[in-house]
């Protein structure tokens, strides 16, 4: 690491994405004027509740509150207003809503505030419903959602699929548009650097956007220095990896939504469920969110200490003493005495939970597929997971991990497990396998490992670059995972002499127990180090060439935001990847502010692979 | 196992995770977690007075206030006439102190865009100065104002303004020449949301079988073309896109697909005899399709039959009442099923545990697993030990197991057995040390004690001595194995 520790540069405050978007909301709430009834989508439920509140849109005459489902909707409001996502499903129920008043000859005012776009999809199907020009449009430009000091999600989980999967670029725009608005406030920022295509795609698109820029703005302080683009296939091994740092887990047991949780009565010991958000105002959670799970339970402890002595300070206090305590303190303390207990429960809770799913091999499991240790063994512990019927989505995590490290499957394992995981968890699966092979996350060995006539065609397609005509839509034939040859180069398996140290860790590994470091970020690491890709070449070699480096304004004399980096993960970043970030961050003296597409994890990703009733 | 064992041992035990387990026995975690949570809640005769905090959430856990909450609670309220704000008094009223901007009323004149940029200035103060011409044209007035039809706009042109999200007709685009430039340029761009708007125009003014032939050649329009007609389910087309791609095995998968959408049980099982078996799928894929169709047809008949059971009061199903229907369960869930309710059946019969083996050639493994668990779940042990017992040519039993015998002893254990099934099979464990963590952890204490003398380990007897109650026979057993002269201790 560094030899010299530079202070990081403090974090720019991102809040005022949050005023934006809550004033550009009322401004198309107003754009409607009297009294209305607002229809929501549930998906974006959340993250309204985060910069607004009932009594804002309340101001704004908004009368009644309703989620957007695909029921009759009852009201006698002459204007209705519906903020949805660009969803098919939700403009086609809306078209029926029309219809029908028409039919009824009921006479409203009709307004859809799309977020964060509108697709020229949705109005070709107002058009075909034969509604358009009943309802008016709008778009709400929700792009930047800033969940914490520095994690900014753009709440767009299904770019995921749609990109990855679907080989739909439709997000891409918005992504650069994103970019475009944080450079515009906090930048300019100084050099971008990218792997992946569709981190390229997005840089192309902004790069765009910068050139129609007339004004140029060279001598302002940026807040921003550095964009890192990564899209979630160049790495796909992270985030199937159970996590074992405490935001992480709480992730994947609990499901951390728009920055939120809810904890059940399991972890809040009373009869009912408590909600909180997990950020850096909970102090308690700021001090244990990033450290690895066998860490916490000593930072609790001392905290409940120290919470005890505070409030034992009370005895002995006289009445003025006392009032200050109650005036300055308590509130504090009764806060922290909240989270503390809610942290504790939620540890508990955690541990009974892993203990009984047999957490322990499952993680031993994770690591000998990660160094590529008793294979054939792993394959029968995925089996018996399988046969179980232990949870369809762990076990289909483990086939994952199992085929992306091991080049893909070879035929009879991959016939086999695929049996077995369809005699367990439902025939239907069978699409499932479908999309997995898809995007390249179970792949069947080719025989041989020669290229078929097919595959030469397409990967010559792909790796085209010069006709322009990049292509995704083979691009899991094309790619091979190439795991272990990364591995080896990155050093991403660490060899140490006795015990990982996790208590104070000298690397990112820390996040996966000392077993390995993530490659996202560990190639991050490797290209701020060098400044810039020379000397990776076999690496990029193996992840099929799509890095870049580009240099968007004249380096500025502003030294300090060179260090304030904004890593864009195109597909979703995990909470174990922020975390080992963060720690890099500390080593070598930089802030990363995070700008993903949503928080993901093994569960999200493999969900969003399934197929259901449309 | 493997010769890597004892590399793998090593490296388990000696380095990284062993610092930290979520085994259970692993007490040191745990008990740091019950002491914190002691002192937290000796400290809560103190807090739990009156929390104003607290005031502020639902039973729900909601804010009082967002608007999750509140749609929560306009939903629940019942009928088509939900509750409005105007007239709600008794909610706190939270805006007052949270909210400080400007009344309503005054925020149109705030954001009358580009012509009045001054008029930023007074929710902006945070803002720089230079943000604000980045940010204003944002905010300006809704896109569908900029209709405009008149331009006389190159293909690129016009791909550019649909990018920037302007209205832009494509009508004046006749010729196929200019219909596929539009189409390329929009690639070029890579915005696939102009992509879609194109390909739109080109599915309405374009022969299809013109349009696949220009698609198959240009993948990430065809991509984006496939996923259209996915999103607005235009099956048919996109049927023939696939037939015309010879993409067989897709084309057979998005038939397959639909039965998604079947709800009814029987409709579904037409389905899938009539329209997807002799689908071109892959040979495997095949099979998978074909044991599809088999189940359900199974499935169909056993829920029919056992409904009537049940109805009638058999006893079985009076004792243990079915949770669910057993219509679209998996293969290993009916094998369950039918070993819970049929498994005395002989294989003649549809329902029996043995003609779902034979049909489905289920491996011995998940079937003796499946067994395993459904005999345990009703506590029938002779069953349970039937399904080890093996008879060699001379006719001695012998237990045998496909899976570990460690694996036996956890499912027996989840499912209550008794103490003195539970020893039975822990001694069948072979590994020695297995066999005394195993022992240990369901408290079968004549297992630990006979393997400890069996490795002639006198010191972890006496260990495991101090750990049992004064007087107990097991106690005895060990005091009487110690006095042993003829034992060779090894320690």
């Amino acid at each position: 690491m560094a030899s010299q520790r530079l202070d990081a540069p403090e974090l720019p405050d991102f809040t005022i994405l949050k005023r934006l978007a809550r004033d550009q909301l009322i401004y198309l709430l107003e754009q409607l004027p009297g009294k209305k009834d607002l229809f929501i989508e549930p998906e974006l439920m959340s993250p309204l509740d985060r910069i607004a509140n009932v009594s804002i849109l309340k101001q704004h005459d908004v009368d009644k509150l309703y989620k957007m489902e695909n029921k009759p909707i009852y009201t006698n409001s002459d204007q209705l207003c519906f903020l949805i996502r660009p969803r098919i499903k939700h403009i086609k129920h809306i078209a029926n809503l029309v219809n029908e008043d028409k039919k009824a000859g009921v006479s409203r005012k009709y307004k859809i505030i799309f977020s964060p776009q509108k697709f020229y999809t949705c109005d070709m199907i107002l058009e075909q419903e034969g509604v358009y020009g009943d309802v008016t449009t709008d778009e709400w430009l929700f792009y930047l959602l800033p969940l914490d000091d520095d994690i900014i999600s753009m709440e767009l989980p299904e770019f995921y699929r749609d990109y990855f999967l679907e080989g739909n670029q439709r997000w891409i725009g918005t992504v650069a548009r994103a970019l475009h608005l944080l450079n515009s406030i906090f930048g300019p920022m100084s050099k971008v650097y990218g792997i992946g295509r569709c981190a390229k795609m997005v840089y192309d698109m902004w790069k765009e956007l910068l050139e129609d820029e007339d004004i140029v703005h060279k001598d302002r302080k940026p807040d921003l220095g550095l964009v890192f683009m990564i899209d979630r296939d160049v790495d796909y091994i992270t985030p199937l990896c159970s996590q074992v740092v405490y935001e992480g887990l709480v992730d994947d047991i609990f499901r951390i939504k728009c920055g939120s949780v809810e904890f059940g009565p399991e972890v809040t010991s009373s009869d009912k469920s408590v909600k909180i958000l997990l950020n850096s105002q909970d102090k308690v959670f700021e001090e244990i969110r990033n450290e690895h799970f066998s860490n916490v339970f000593s930072s609790l402890s001392q905290k409940a200490r120290n919470l005890q002595t505070q409030y034992d300070k009370r005895r002995g206090m006289d009445i003025k003493q006392m009032k200050s305590f109650v005036a300055q303190e308590l509130k504090g303390l009764k806060q922290e005495h909240r989270m503390l207990s809610l942290h504790i429960g939620a540890c508990e809770s955690i541990m009974k939970k892993k203990t009984k799913q047999d957490f322990q091999e499952l993680l031993k499991t994770e690591h000998s597929l990660l160094e590529g240790f008793e294979i054939r063994e792993s394959v029968s512990v995925i089996e018996e997971h399988i046969n179980r019927q232990i949870s369809p989505i762990e076990s289909l995590r483990l086939m994952c991990l199992l085929s992306l490290t091991e080049n893909g499957l070879v035929t009879k394992d991959y016939r086999s497990l695929k049996t077995q995981y369809l005699q367990s968890y439902g025939p239907e699966h069978l699409l499932t396998f479908s999309n997995l092979k898809r995007a390249g996350l179970v792949t069947e060995q080719a025989p041989g490992e020669t290229l078929t006539a097919v595959e030469n065609r397409v990967s010559k397609l792909v790796t085209d670059k010069a006709v322009g005509k990049l292509t995704d839509a083979f691009s899991s034939l094309a790619k091979k995972s190439h795991f272990r040859g990364i591995s080896k180069k990155l050093g991403l398996i660490p060899r140490v002499d006795g015990d990982y140290d996790l208590r104070t860790p000298k690397d990112m590994a820390y996040v996966f127990s000392g077993a390995y470091t993530p490659l996202s970020c560990k190639i991050i690491e490797h290209v701020l180090v060098r400044k810039g890709w020379t000397g990776l070449e076999e690496v990029t070699r193996l992840l099929n060439n799509i890095e870049f480096a580009e240099q968007l304004a004249e380096r500025n004399s502003f030294s300090d935001s060179h260090r304030t980096i904004v890593v864009v993960f195109l597909g979703g970043c995990t909470f174990s990847e922020i975390s080992a970030l963060r720690f890099l961050g500390k080593e070598i003296g930089y802030k990363f502010v995070f700008l993903t597409t949503a928080i993901t994890n093994g569960a999200r990703i493999l969900e969003s692979m399934t197929e259901t009733k449309s | 196992m493997s010769r890597l064992k004892g590399d793998e041992e090593d490296y388990w035990h000696a380095s990284k995770c062993k610092a930290f387990t979520f085994e259970d026995e692993d007490e040191d975690g745990l008990s740091q977690l019950k002491e914190s949570k002691r002192a937290v809640n000796s400290i809560k005769a103190f807090v739990d007075e009156e929390d104003e905090e607290w005031e502020k959430f639902t039973w729900s856990g909601e804010p009082v206030g967002s608007i999750s909450w509140s749609i929560q609670e306009t939903s629940s309220s019942r009928g088509p006439e939900s509750r409005s704000f105007a007239a709600d008094k008794s909610r706190p009223d939270v805006s007052s102190s949270f909210y400080s901007f400007p009344r309503p009323g005054s925020f149109s004149s705030l954001f009358k865009g580009k012509s009045r940029p001054g008029s930023f200035q007074s929710i902006s103060d945070a803002f720089l100065d230079t943000n604000i011409k980045y940010v204003a044209p944002e905010l300006r007035k809704p896109k569908s104002e900029y209709q405009d039809y008149s331009g006389d706009w190159s293909t690129e042109e016009s791909v550019r303004r649909m990018q920037r999200g302007k209205m832009c007709s494509m009508e004046r685009f006749r010729s196929l020449k200019e219909k596929l430039q539009l189409l390329d340029e929009a690639v070029r761009l890579h915005d696939g949301n102009v992509i879609t708007a194109v390909l739109i125009f080109l599915k309405r003014t374009l022969r299809s079988d013109i349009l696949f032939r220009e698609l198959k050649i240009r993948q990430v329009a065809l991509r984006h073309f496939i996923h259209l007609l996915k999103e607005i389910s235009d099956q048919q087309l996109l049927m023939e896109l696939l037939r015309f791609l010879e993409w067989t095995e897709e084309l057979a998968l998005c038939k397959y697909r639909e039965h998604l959408d079947i709800l009814d049980a029987e409709e579904r099982r037409d389905f899938l005899k009539s329209k997807c078996i002799g689908l071109p799928f892959s040979s495997e894929d095949a099979a998978h399709v074909q044991d599809h169709y088999t189940l359900l047809e199974r499935q169909i008949i056993i829920e029919a039959s056992d409904k009537h059971l049940e109805a009638s009061g058999q006893e079985l199903f009076r004792k243990h009442p079915r949770k669910a229907s057993l219509l679209f369960k998996p293969l290993v869930t009916t094998l369950f099923y039918s070993c819970i309710y049929h498994y005395t059946e002989g294989e003649g019969t549809f329902s029996s545990p043995t003609n779902l083996r034979k049909t489905f050639k289920i491996p011995e493994k998940l079937y003796v697993l499946t067994a395993l668990a459904a005999r345990a779940k009703l506590r029938s042990w002779v069953d349970v030990d039937a399904l080890f017992t093996t008879k060699n040519w001379l006719g001695y039993t012998k237990k045998k197991a496909p899976v570990g015998f460690h694996r036996v002893v956890e499912i027996l254990h989840k499912n209550g057995a008794p103490a003195q099934v539970l020893q039975d099979y822990i001694r069948l464990v072979e590994d020695a040390e297995m066999r005394i963590s195993l022992a240990t952890k369901y408290k079968c204490h004549n297992v630990v004690i006979d393997t400890y003398r069996d490795l002639k380990d006198r010191q972890q007897l006496m260990v495991y001595r101090c750990k049992l109650d004064r007087g107990s026979p097991e106690e005895e057993k060990i005091d009487s194995i110690l006095s042993n002269m003829q034992i060779r201790w090894k320690n």
